[in-house]
């Protein structure tokens, strides 16, 4: 007999309760270290609460949407370009500017990274193709998801200095007659940091998209190639739609890692945030606030402001790409396709013309 | 997924600035203590229950760099792990908490600690902390820094021999609270063989004379060109020049923001060096920056720079493979830099020491701040190895009358002589508490439309919003909304 009519038959062995408490501690942390103070900072950012210098703290005193009006008022002069076409002076709100800057940064790091992370999957999971030396390749491209962000950031910024290597080689190669200064254009910059951001993470992803991959059944896949499928067919109808799971899961965690953007934009451009602050993050904008104007209301209602925007695209991407996992409905919606498929197919409409054979595979 | 690491990204800002600006001082070579002068032992402050733990706090090592040369009583560096200290004859046990000044970040460390001050633990106290001139206002101003001679116990006749203005910036209803080693008269550090090239000449009374004013120092940077050289490194060169010349305070007590005349006359100034190709277009302290000071950059005529600039950076950079004077300027330029005064009188920064509110060290401190800022013997040794220029009158008198002296570094000119005058001018009244982020964030924003990457009212634009994420409750006056 199995565990679970076991239990039903109110045998003494229960497994189950195991399980929550196991999750205890991590609820517990959860709670109280990341559950309260949200709240705790939603509270605050509706009062005027500052440190200003040495001067004794202001606050908290009531002051209802101020802090929020702040955060999406507050606007700049922006020399406002795009893929090309100049559109001059704009005053353009900081809040947008800066969500514009993170979300672009990292669509350009990431799309790239789920691209070739897929490709090394599929690759490193090919039981035709049976890769050899995988283990170093695994090793080599997790690397660098080990060195600090402010590290790497560090390395680039000497690296791509008008007097580093980079611009020495390029010279030397006739490629550029004259050094530029990367830091100081908007495109090099964000490059930039969108190629660390991938280079941290890639291997990270390629991991996780292998573990998904092997979760498949072997069968499936020996199946498919004894029914004469090719590599592309295998793709798109087995392993894409088996992988959605781990697929919303990778994108998911990495874009609320773009959105956080900060160690590296914030050290490759020593933190001023690039030319025309182009690369200036949320998060910078969140931590000047916080570390050097010391404001806790304002500071609260922009991180609160990020929440909720995390929030409302983890939803969304998730409604995009969800799969659907109840085999049960599945099926049941699969056979009234099926059945509509084979109503309407030339040879059926044929036979119902005909009448004959119909009623003796027993449709209705 | 990611986290936000503040405490790292500033940690390794720290870890870099502090190399970047890695001093070399060798000691013992030079006579120390040959100049007679009073050498009085401080009049101390006993106590028997001192703590055996000083925890100095400061935004780079040049203080400890000093204070392991100088002070008598420091045996050694012990590494403990992850931590070093300075080790006293007496057993106590000197850290020096570096936090890097950029980004306010030195402050913020110092406030918070400050303000935790009651409520920490005996050895975790701070004990000193630095001040700049940047910032020195906002902390004598507040309780936070104790009164030199009522509480540390330094006597007037200790004091006497310090420059007035090094003790008026620093005193507060009318009491002393910090004390400072150094005066810092601006200088303009020009290489002897480029300016042969540029000029015919590299003497530095003809080069002074030949850059005594603004357009005597345009139509040099013009020939400059001709001859291939870049007048100035970079756009913040100058910068200095012109904000400790400032006619006013940056932030008024009414907490609104002013833009100077002196401000957009270095704008106009920069840009036009830009433009015409007289600089090289660098950013202060970065890599390329810091190469053209040495032999393997770019040719530039000359840097400005204080008198404490002089050994804790242009020195280490002019020779980045420590080869001395080769007298091979492809190879190393030490000695091959002079100075001189330059377009204007002007002054940059300077570093005061502050005992804090609740330290248990107040003996140990009464004596260190003796031993560096006060002894004529220490203040003479401090110059005549280190080329900076000490905050003893009587000290400095007797070194810019020496026909001896001469500086290794500087090819063998007496450059105390050339500053007498006008260390003792030096007038710090609009130095403010906001000075650090308007003067960096004002460098930041202009980078954008020197480079050609905005108009001027975008990069003021990008300055008003910088500083607004930096400080609570400025506003800013007409001046921002005037043309360039």
């Amino acid at each position: 007999m199995d565990r679970l009519s076991q239990r039903k038959q109110g045998s003494h062995i229960h497994y189950g309760k195991w399980a929550y408490i196991f999750l205890v501690p991590f609820i517990l942390a959860f709670f109280l270290f990341q559950f309260i103070p949200l709240f705790q900072t939603l509270y605050y950012s509706f009062f005027t609460y500052y440190d200003d210098m040495l001067s004794p703290t202001v606050g908290p005193t009531w002051s209802g949407l101020d802090n929020f009006k702040y955060i999406f008022t507050s606007s700049t002069l922006r020399p406002i370009s795009f893929l090309g076409l100049s559109f001059g002076s704009v005053k353009f709100p900081d809040f947008w500017y800066y969500l514009i800057n993170t979300i672009l940064i990292w669509l350009i790091g990431f799309i790239p990274q789920i691209l070739i992370s897929l490709q090394l999957a599929i690759w490193f999971t090919d039981i035709k193709l049976n890769l050899k030396f995988q283990k170093i390749w695994k090793t080599v491209i997790y690397m660098p998801n080990l060195i600090m962000a402010a590290a790497f950031g560090m390395l680039f910024l000497m690296i791509f200095a008008r007097n580093g290597p980079v611009m020495a080689t390029l010279v030397d190669w006739k490629w550029l007659t004259n050094p530029i200064d990367v830091g100081n254009t908007q495109i090099g910059t964000r490059l930039i940091i969108a190629f660390l951001d991938f280079l941290m993470w890639f291997g990270n992803t390629t991991i996780l998209l292998m573990a998904g991959v092997m979760g498949i059944d072997n069968s499936i896949f020996e199946s498919a190639l004894l029914d004469g499928a090719s590599s592309r067919t295998i793709f798109h109808k087995i392993t894409m739609p088996l992988l959605k799971p781990i697929f919303i899961y990778v994108v998911i965690t990495s874009m609320i890692g773009g959105i956080q953007l900060f160690d590296v934009a914030q050290i490759f451009t020593q933190q001023t945030g690039g030319p025309s602050a182009s690369s200036y993050t949320l998060m910078m904008w969140l931590y000047n606030l916080i570390s050097n104007k010391e404001n806790y209301g304002e500071a609260g209602a922009l991180s609160f402001v990020m929440f909720v925007i995390t929030a409302v695209l983890s939803v969304t991407v998730y409604k995009i790409i969800h799969p659907r996992i109840n085999p049960a409905k599945d099926e049941a919606l699969s056979r009234k396709k099926r059945i509509r498929e084979y109503k309407d197919s030339p040879f059926t409409q044929a036979e119902l013309a005909n009448k004959t054979s119909l009623s003796e595979n027993g449709v209705k | 997924m990611k986290k936000s690491m503040f405490a790292i990204p500033a940690l390794l800002t720290t870890g870099l600035i502090a190399l970047a600006g890695c001093n070399q001082v060798t000691p013992g070579n030079s006579s120390i203590g040959s100049v007679s002068g009073t050498t009085s032992s401080p009049t101390s402050v006993a106590t028997s229950t001192e703590g055996k733990v000083l925890n100095i706090e400061c935004w780079n090592n040049e203080f400890q760099g000093r204070f392991e040369t100088f002070y008598p009583d420091y045996v050694k560096t012990v590494t403990d792990g992850t931590t070093s200290y300075d080790l006293l004859r007496d057993g106590t046990k000197v850290y020096f908490k570096i936090t890097a000044n950029d980004n306010n970040g030195y402050q913020n460390k110092l406030d918070a600690d400050l303000k935790a001050q009651d409520s920490a633990a005996a050895d975790d106290k701070v004990d000193m902390f630095l001040i700049e001139a940047d910032y020195a206002t906002k902390y004598t101003a507040t309780d936070y820094t104790l009164d030199v001679k009522g509480d540390i116990g330094l006597s007037d006749d200790d004091v006497s021999q310090m420059y007035q203005y090094t003790k008026d910036i620093v005193t507060y209803n009318n009491k002393l609270k910090a004390v400072s080693w150094q005066a810092t008269p601006g200088l303009f550090a020009y290489r002897r063989d480029l300016a042969k090239t540029v000029l015919g000449f590299d003497d530095p009374t003809k080069v002074q004379a030949a850059l005594s004013d603004w357009t005597k120092f345009n139509s040099v940077a013009a020939t400059a060109k001709t001859k291939s050289v870049f007048m100035l490194s970079g756009y913040d060169d100058a910068y200095r020049v012109y904000s400790n010349n400032m006619s006013g305070k940056w932030v008024n007590s009414s907490k609104v923001v002013t833009l100077d005349p002196q401000i957009k006359a270095w704008i106009k100034a920069t840009k036009s060096y830009t433009d015409s190709g007289y600089n090289d277009k660098t950013t202060l302290w970065d890599t390329q920056w810091q190469a053209n000071q040495g032999p393997s950059g770019h040719k530039v005529l000359g840097f400005f720079y204080s008198t404490w600039g002089i050994n804790f950076t242009l020195a280490g950079n002019s020779d980045p493979n420590k080869l001395g004077n080769t007298g091979n300027v492809a190879t190393s330029l030490y000695g091959d830099y002079a100075v001189c005064q330059g377009p204007a009188s002007w002054y940059w920064g300077g570093s005061w020491l502050c005992a804090a509110k609740g330290t248990d060290n107040k003996g140990l401190i009464n004596k260190i701040m003796y031993t560096m800022t006060c002894s004529q013997a220490v203040a003479n040794g401090i110059t005549r190895i280190t080329q900076d220029y000490t905050n003893n009158q009587t000290a400095m008198n007797a070194i810019a009358a020496d026909t001896t002296y001469g500086s290794a570094f500087l090819g063998g000119q007496n450059h105390i002589a050339l500053f007498k005058e006008s260390a003792a001018k030096i007038n710090m009244s609009n130095a403010g508490a906001y000075d650090q982020g308007c003067n960096e964030k004002m460098q930041n924003a202009m980078k954008d439309y020197f480079a050609g990457t905005s108009t001027y009212a975008e990069a003021i634009s990008n300055f008003e919003s910088q500083l607004t994420s930096t400080y609570n409750g400025l506003t800013f006056d007409g001046t921002f909304d005037a043309a360039l």
